[in-house]
């Protein structure tokens, strides 16, 4: 009883705190002097339609760093945690709609990834998204295939050499001085080419691949049984 | 008209959420959380902002719902080894 009474309290408590806020709220007319900044910089500069896209890979590229940095080390303890060392074996059957559907669906959920994360710069999206689409990809194949095994030899490789190369492009910025992981280390291009805004795209695709890798790491290792006994069997 | 989408949306929301606290299957309740992420990220495409709903939509009603339930197969299956 008391601990509803509580509850409603609280509710109460915060409702007057927010009510002020809706109370005079009203949507913004102009954009703010950095918003305006940022958006003809996006279109002038970089030659970006997406102005989200540009100042997440560009004007906050190192925050994208760290952020790219936190899910690795989110896998990494995912990875290690879950580890199923027991070697069990689970019966498990899938069913015949799962298995016609996936076989037609699974193409198109990848080549739907793919082209989220290398039109970033021109459409609605970019490498977080279409990172975790191509994960998605991958568990329903786990889903549908009992014999399907991802190589985590496969996903290291990718995941290591695409953090890397996107390291390595914020220090050509460096190196040319004209800024950690500027894109203007290529060609700007033409506004609306899909080969526009420097190295925006191949940034993105860099990272899509990353989190790509990584999500489908975390799927495979918390939900097939089999491929985690194939780890314990490389380590031994 | 927007707004009242959104309200509605809203509403559902608010409904699902109770839903999700006060089931007693935890299946259920974890979809139920999943379809908050949905409507949430329809609201994202409604204010404007498609980047953030397909963010929300993938990662918060498709991936962390199939995490959910990973980790709910392997609590059970846990919880039978020690019987």
């Amino acid at each position: 009883m008391i601990n509803k009474l509580l509850i409603i309290i609280g509710i109460i408590g915060m409702l007057l705190i927010l009510l002020p806020i809706l109370v005079n709220f009203q949507s913004p007319t102009n954009l703010s002097a950095l918003a305006e900044e940022y958006v003809r910089g996006s279109v002038n500069d970089l030659k970006s339609p997406n102005v989200v896209t540009s100042v997440v890979v560009t004007y906050r590229g190192l925050d994208t760093l760290g952020e790219v940095t936190v899910l690795f080390l989110a896998t990494l303890g995912v990875g290690f945690l879950l580890e199923n060392k027991k070697n069990k074996s689970t019966q498990r059957t899938v069913s015949e709609n799962i298995r016609t559907t996936s076989s037609f669906l699974v193409s198109l959920i990848m080549v739907l990834g793919i082209y989220i994360f290398t039109h970033g710069h021109l459409s609605p999206g970019g490498g977080f998204q279409g990172g975790v689409v191509i994960a998605s990809g991958f568990l329903l194949l786990i889903l549908s295939d009992l014999d399907f095994k991802i190589s985590h030899a496969i996903l290291r490789f990718v995941e290591s050499i695409s953090g890397l190369v996107y390291v390595l492009i914020g220090l050509i910025g460096l190196v040319l001085t004209i800024g950690f992981l500027n894109p203007a280390i290529l060609p700007l291009g033409k506004y609306g080419d899909l080969f526009s805004a420097g190295a925006i795209p191949l940034i993105y695709s860099l990272i899509g691949l990353k989190v790509g890798s990584e999500l489908t790491n975390i799927i495979a290792t918390m939900g097939s049984d089999r491929s985690s006994e194939s780890v314990v069997k490389e380590e031994r | 008209m927007n707004s009242l989408i959104i309200i509605g949306l809203g509403v559902i929301m608010i409904a699902a959420a109770i839903f999700t606290i006060y089931q007693k299957s935890i299946v259920s309740a974890i979809i139920s959380a999943g379809v908050i992420s949905l409507l949430a990220s329809v609201i994202y495409l409604i204010l404007g902002s498609p980047d953030v709903a397909m963010t929300e939509a993938s990662i918060g009603s498709a991936l962390t719902t199939v995490v959910f339930l990973y980790a709910l197969n392997r609590m059970r299956k846990e919880k039978k080894d020690d019987k």
